[in-house]
């Protein structure tokens, strides 16, 4: 379907999934960089200052 | 007002409503409720993870409410039915993945001290739940993908012996489940998590400065830590 519109998606996501090999571990790549992003995204919000505001403790 | 300003009569007090409502109000006082105020150490990305999780299972039921009514045909041939169909989608991905995130801020800050255990443990049966959930959206699509979805989840179900119990090539059993059972323990789950916050109020962080402080110091401190972590 991708690119039959200008709309179409960036990525192709009618095809099977790409997987990755390592020993008996086997996942596939979309399933990889979505645990990558939590890891980048929990990493991120403790080192992102939070917005200071009047609070008692 | 964490107690009724009316204390009934003995005769009133054998109500059962009586009864339930004193407990309630003892149990979850307004202000514990819909509190004003959060300790300071809350100011951090990290502690909005479970909030962000709550706003993306709104809208995953409002989706899947609009995808219930309108049924498969719709959500499959539709240029709007396409829409709301990649927003219930979407709005998962985004519940699992601000989840995952909690638990794992919750997991390390160990947010089951102080008697939160019941805390931890409605999180953890949540999320298990929501697997649940997930997995029999995944089947109810009506398309090729869900029949692929069931005829390997039949295997993996026959493995572990619970295989008997479902029937995952059963559209109407998996709807069934998917839009009534489990999304009601969910809804249960979450309410009673966050009521056991509200009582209990968020975990405080490790008492990381203690090791810099003069031992005599250091030894009240953590003595005030530790009762302050049991209590």
């Amino acid at each position: 379907m991708t690119g039959t519109t200008p709309l179409g998606a960036i990525f192709d996501l009618n095809v099977p999934a790409h997987y990755l090999s390592w020993h008996f571990i086997q996942i596939s790549v979309p399933n990889f960089v979505v645990i990558v992003l939590m890891i980048v995204v929990f990493v991120a919000a403790l080192l992102i200052p939070f917005p200071k505001r009047e609070r008692e403790p | 007002m964490s107690a009724p300003a009316h204390r009934p009569a003995k005769a009133e007090r054998t109500m059962w409503t009586t009864r339930v409502r004193e407990r309630a109000v003892r149990e979850m006082p307004p202000e514990k409720l819909l509190p004003d105020r959060q300790p300071s150490y809350v100011s951090s990305w990290i502690y909005v993870f479970g909030v962000v999780t709550i706003a993306a299972f709104a809208v995953v039921v409002a989706s899947g409410v609009i995808l219930g009514l309108k049924g498969p045909e719709w959500w499959h041939l539709t240029g709007l039915g396409h829409f709301v169909n990649s927003m219930h989608l979407w709005a998962v991905e985004i519940f699992f993945f601000a989840m995952v995130v909690h638990l794992w801020g919750k997991f390390f800050m160990g947010a089951w001290r102080g008697g939160r255990s019941r805390t931890w443990v409605t999180g953890a049966i949540t999320f298990l739940v929501a697997i649940g959930a997930a997995f029999t959206g995944y089947v109810s699509q009506q398309n090729f993908d869900s029949q692929w979805i069931a005829f390997e989840a039949k295997d993996g179900l026959n493995a572990v012996g619970i295989g008997s119990f479902f029937n995952v090539a059963n559209f109407g059993q998996m709807y069934t489940w998917h839009v009534i059972l489990l999304p009601t323990v969910v809804v249960l789950l979450i309410v009673g998590h966050v009521l056991l916050v509200r009582r209990t109020g968020v975990v405080p962080p490790y008492a990381a400065r203690l090791a810099k402080a003069p031992p005599a110091a250091t030894a009240t401190a953590a003595g005030a830590a530790t009762g302050a972590e049991d209590a």
